[in-house]
């Protein structure tokens, strides 16, 4: 990374070089903060302010691997984490693909993470700032309240050492803001957000963020339940993310090798429409989960996994390409100090289309606007690729968005989804999220509702 | 019975002075919670045991409340100097005026006994919850050749607690917590199906004893054999029967949520102003039971140093109380309810629910599907969500059935079904003897996870929307 963290380094690599023969060390030891401030009726309902710190170590002696992790830095915990995973190595079954991350040679592509005017940023701007967000989303529309208006930001600190010869530490910091609104219309209450992200406050774009979140919950007053039938779909920028989200497992090498995706033995097929090219690119710094190294401490890169629709890449960590005889793409993925690597997209991207999204409406002769799903985590299975979840939205007649929608599922199968795509939008909304969005347009997706 | 007795976290003369810190910028309330927890956790997959992981999470969260204001900071330094850091950190931030010196009585609180541990997880040998991840993948394999894969997964806690206030609340608690999970994958000529069952009690490791880890399995690995032949699910509204246990997930999102103070309190609650209101059949009567013994949502107290509670929110259809914690109860001048929990110390408390169920009927549950022409069988939920404003929600079912002219017939496969709540639970028109609890829950909320359970008899609702694609 860009920029190095010598003490965290330093306890790394004192963590390290107590390994023995035939062992290998992980140690990834970490330090944050945050500041969350939450306004309710012009009043600071809440404000938060904490540091936390930890160390996670991964031990590997002949093919089994052992882990333990503590949420402090002090040096006897430090010593009992090392013990603990040491003894934990006893209990694995040995793997022959076990181990860590090995340099590869691969070069970071520097970026920036760490904003000064962020971290100096003082605490009464930041208060006042939200209660602006609070008070701009009031003024645009009387039947919008506010739920709560947040304002969030965290800095973090990382270094990671292993006897394989990784050694890398680096910072970084980040805000946004959140309102979520309630529009009341007589008997019925609907609700809507808006949220605004930036390497510091002066990036925010609060008018934004009060606009969306007072139109989005003012859309849905009046809303009914839909009658069920085959549709085609519209699928907001902040849904594609989410829909574009779930792909990952599937694009996952360790589930790929474990059996878990239905593209397991799908490379080279065209398993999207020919307008469909899915990129995970952490190294484009437009990407909210942008960064220069992955969970292992290899550089990031980009990947292209599905190119025009046809499968080309699954993504990788060293513990998933040694099992599937190929290198690191650099997608392990860790979430934090309390735990071992995974794999996964890191920041995943569509190449946009060209149209606006009123322009993909335009076509679109019988259809649904979705504007939110819900239940994705319990509708969706990315194992058998069955996709069906809640919805909201605006119904579609002769190119026009009219009625607004709501109650109803809309639901097909996350293998004739990607087949099924018509359009994809040039509206790009780079989210706090996984996977940016764009309109997505589907057809032949079932709406249920009465 | 296992009994166990150790110093306190933090010594109360130290914790006097801290709680006098954070009043010290004229705030009239401050409270310390401090946890201690360790865990251990195991996971086998493909075959292999991956790794067995041990965890220690410890510290503390200072909370201060002046006004409608609260001032919050955490630390992982439990010394007495990290901890006066975050109280005045905690003070400032919701800084009133010169609050002068306050002096506090501390008195211990009654812990309501929910856990009787037998054998307290750390007294296990790793190798001993290891063989149970073996024996499971052994029992789920072994049920059919069409099972592809297994994943196994064993964790243990131990969270100790202490929270006092300035009110003189002190209390601590002992939270010890026992979970075992099975994912299974078949496949197919249509493909792969997965399946998946889990137990957790707040019990230590003799909830072995009472479980068969193989049954377990097998159980997972037959809901993935049984829907390799299942069909898309119907698309509509239709009658729906929901089966005893993991049902009780309906009412979680139908109701419980809704039923939260602090959404109540700032208006975004379809419950709101319905007190004393028929919101439900007459059938329905939902408690929430932060005692419910072994239960993965019992508490001694809740995370604000209360005794847990047996609180009945809607009786025969009548809503008579919502959930409240601290700062809500004392808006209100009523008491709290046991319902203050966080996920960890660095996290603020906020209303949460416990066990959340309904109570038995008097209908045969075989007579329930007996006396349905045509509907769908939903035998296991999975998660749902719910906007509690509009009251509408969703839940999964990852095991379900048609049901034709009264007897279950094909299986389905998985997807979401849509309600609105206060809809859902009017037309709830018959409900089952047969009350059971079901698996481990976590719920969240505002970015928080807290274990909860959920459970109901076999029940029917008149009409929902199936999200699926038949027509």
């Amino acid at each position: 990374m860009s920029t190095t963290v010598d003490d965290l380094q330093a306890i790394a690599d004192r963590v390290v070089a107590q390994a023995g023969a035939g062992e290998q060390i992980e140690a990834y030891v970490s330090r944050g903060g945050e500041t969350a401030i939450r306004i309710y009726e012009g009043e600071l309902e809440h404000f938060v302010s904490a540091q936390s710190e930890g160390v996670g170590i991964r031990v590997i002696k002949n093919g089994r691997t052992g882990f333990a992790y503590s949420g402090t830095l002090d040096p006897a915990a430090i010593a009992e984490v090392l013990a603990d995973a040491r003894d934990n190595v006893s209990f694995g079954t040995p793997d022959e693909f076990a181990g860590l991350a090995i340099p590869d040679g691969v070069a970071q592509i520097p970026q920036k993470f760490w904003d000064e005017e962020l971290a100096g940023y003082p605490t009464d701007k930041k208060i006042a700032l939200t209660k602006e967000l609070e008070k701009l989303t009031l003024g645009i529309d009387d039947r919008v309240r506010v739920d709560e208006a947040n304002y969030d930001d965290g800095w973090g600190e990382v270094a990671v050492a292993t006897t394989t010869g990784i050694r890398e530490s680096g910072r970084g910091n980040s805000c946004y803001v959140s309102v979520s609104t309630l529009a009341d219309d007589e008997e019925e209450t609907q609700t809507g957000f808006g949220f605004s992200v930036g390497d510091s406050p002066k990036d925010f774009n609060l008018q934004k963020a009060a606009r969306e979140a007072s139109e989005r919950a003012t859309r849905l007053l009046g809303a009914t339940k839909p009658p069920s039938k085959r549709t085609t779909v519209v699928l907001d920028p902040y849904v594609t993310s989410q829909f574009i989200s779930i792909l990952s497992s599937t694009l996952n090498g360790e589930n790929v090798a474990k059996g878990r995706s239905f593209f397991a033995e799908r490379m080279g097929d065209q398993v999207a429409d020919p307008r469909f090219t899915l990129v995970d690119d952490p190294t484009n710094p437009l990407a909210y989960t942008a960064t220069d190294i992955d969970g292992e401490g290899l550089a990031a890169r980009r990947n292209v996994l599905i190119e025009n629709g046809v499968l080309k890449k699954f993504v990788h960590s060293s513990y998933s390409s040694r099992r599937m005889g190929t290198v690191s793409t650099g997608n392990a993925t860790r979430g934090g100090f309390a735990g071992s690597p995974g794999v996964g997209c890191l920041a995943m991207q569509l190449v946009p289309g060209t149209h606006t999204q009123e322009e993909l409406i335009a076509k679109v002769d019988d259809g649904v606007l979705i504007q939110m799903v819900s239940g994705l985590h319990s509708g969706v299975n990315p194992v058998s690729g069955d996709f069906s979840t809640g919805a909201s939205g605006m119904l579609i007649s002769n190119g026009t968005v009219g009625a607004p929608v709501r109650e109803f599922t809309i639901a097909s199968t996350l293998q004739r989804m990607l087949l099924d795509i018509v359009a994809i939008g040039g509206d790009v909304d780079w989210l706090p999220s996984r996977a940016h969005g764009m309109s997505l347009v589907i057809r032949d997706v079932t709406m249920s509702g009465t | 019975m296992t009994t166990r007795t150790e110093s306190p976290l933090v010594e109360p003369d130290v914790i006097a002075r801290v709680l006098a810190k954070g009043r010290s910028t004229g705030a009239e309330f401050s409270e310390i919670y401090v946890e201690d927890k360790r865990s251990t956790s195991a996971g086998l997959d493909d075959g292999k045991v991956e790794q067995v992981t041990s965890g220690r999470d410890r510290g503390a969260g200072i909370r201060v409340i002046a006004g409608d204001t609260t001032g919050f900071a955490h630390t992982s330094d439990l010394s007495e100097r990290g901890l006066l850091a975050a109280a005045e950190a905690a003070a400032a931030a919701a800084k009133q005026g010169d609050g002068g010196v306050h002096t506090i009585a501390l008195q211990p609180v009654f812990r309501h006994p929910v856990n009787t541990i037998v054998q307290f997880p750390d007294t296990v040998a790793k190798a001993r919850k290891v063989e149970l991840l073996q024996r499971a993948d052994v029992a789920a394999r072994g049920v059919h050749g069409a099972i592809v894969q297994v994943s196994a997964g064993y964790g243990d806690s131990i969270k100790k607690i202490l929270i006092a206030n300035s009110d003189g609340i002190f209390s601590a608690d002992e939270q010890v917590r026992t979970l075992m999970r099975v994912s299974v994958i078949a496949n197919g000529d249509a493909g792969m199906q997965t399946g998946y069952n889990s137990l957790g009690h707040t019990i230590g490791f003799e909830v072995f004893d009472e479980n068969d880890v193989e049954e377990l399995a097998i159980r997972a690995a037959q809901q993935a054999i049984t829907k390799l032949q299942a069909r898309p699910a119907p698309s509509g509204a239709m009658q729906v029967v929901i089966k005893q246990g993991s049902g009780g997930v309906l009412f979680h999102e139908a109701c419980g949520h809704g039923l939260e103070a602090d959404l109540v309190g700032k208006g975004s609650s379809v419950y709101r102003g319905k007190m004393g209101e028929l919101v439900a059949s007459p059938l329905v009567t939902v408690i929430d039971d932060g005692t419910m013994a072994g239960e993965w949502g019992a508490i001694g107290v809740d995370d604000e140093g209360h005794a847990s509670q047996k609180n009945t929110l809607i009786e025969n259809g009548i809503l008579t109380d919502y959930m409240w914690d601290f700062i809500r109860a004392r808006k209100e001048g009523r008491k709290q309810s046991g319902n203050g929990r966080r996920q960890s110390y660095a996290d603020l408390p906020m209303v949460r629910m416990t066990n959340t169920f309904v109570t038995n009927g008097s209908e045969d549950p075989d007579d329930i599907i007996r006396a349905t022409d045509h509907g769908v069988y939903v035998a296991k939920l999975g998660g749902g969500q719910v906007d509690t404003a509009s009251g509408d929600f969703v839940f999964g079912m990852v095991e379900a059935y048609l049901i034709e002219n009264g007897e279950i017939t094909e299986p389905l496969r998985e997807g979401n079904l849509i309600g609105n709540g206060p809809q859902v639970l009017k037309d709830i028109d018959l409900m089952g003897n047969d009350f059971a609890m079901g698996g481990p829950g976590t719920c969240g909320k505002d970015g928080q996870g807290v274990p909860v359970g959920d459970g109901c008899p076999t029940l029917r609702v008149k009409s929902m929307t199936i999200g699926g694609t038949a027509a």
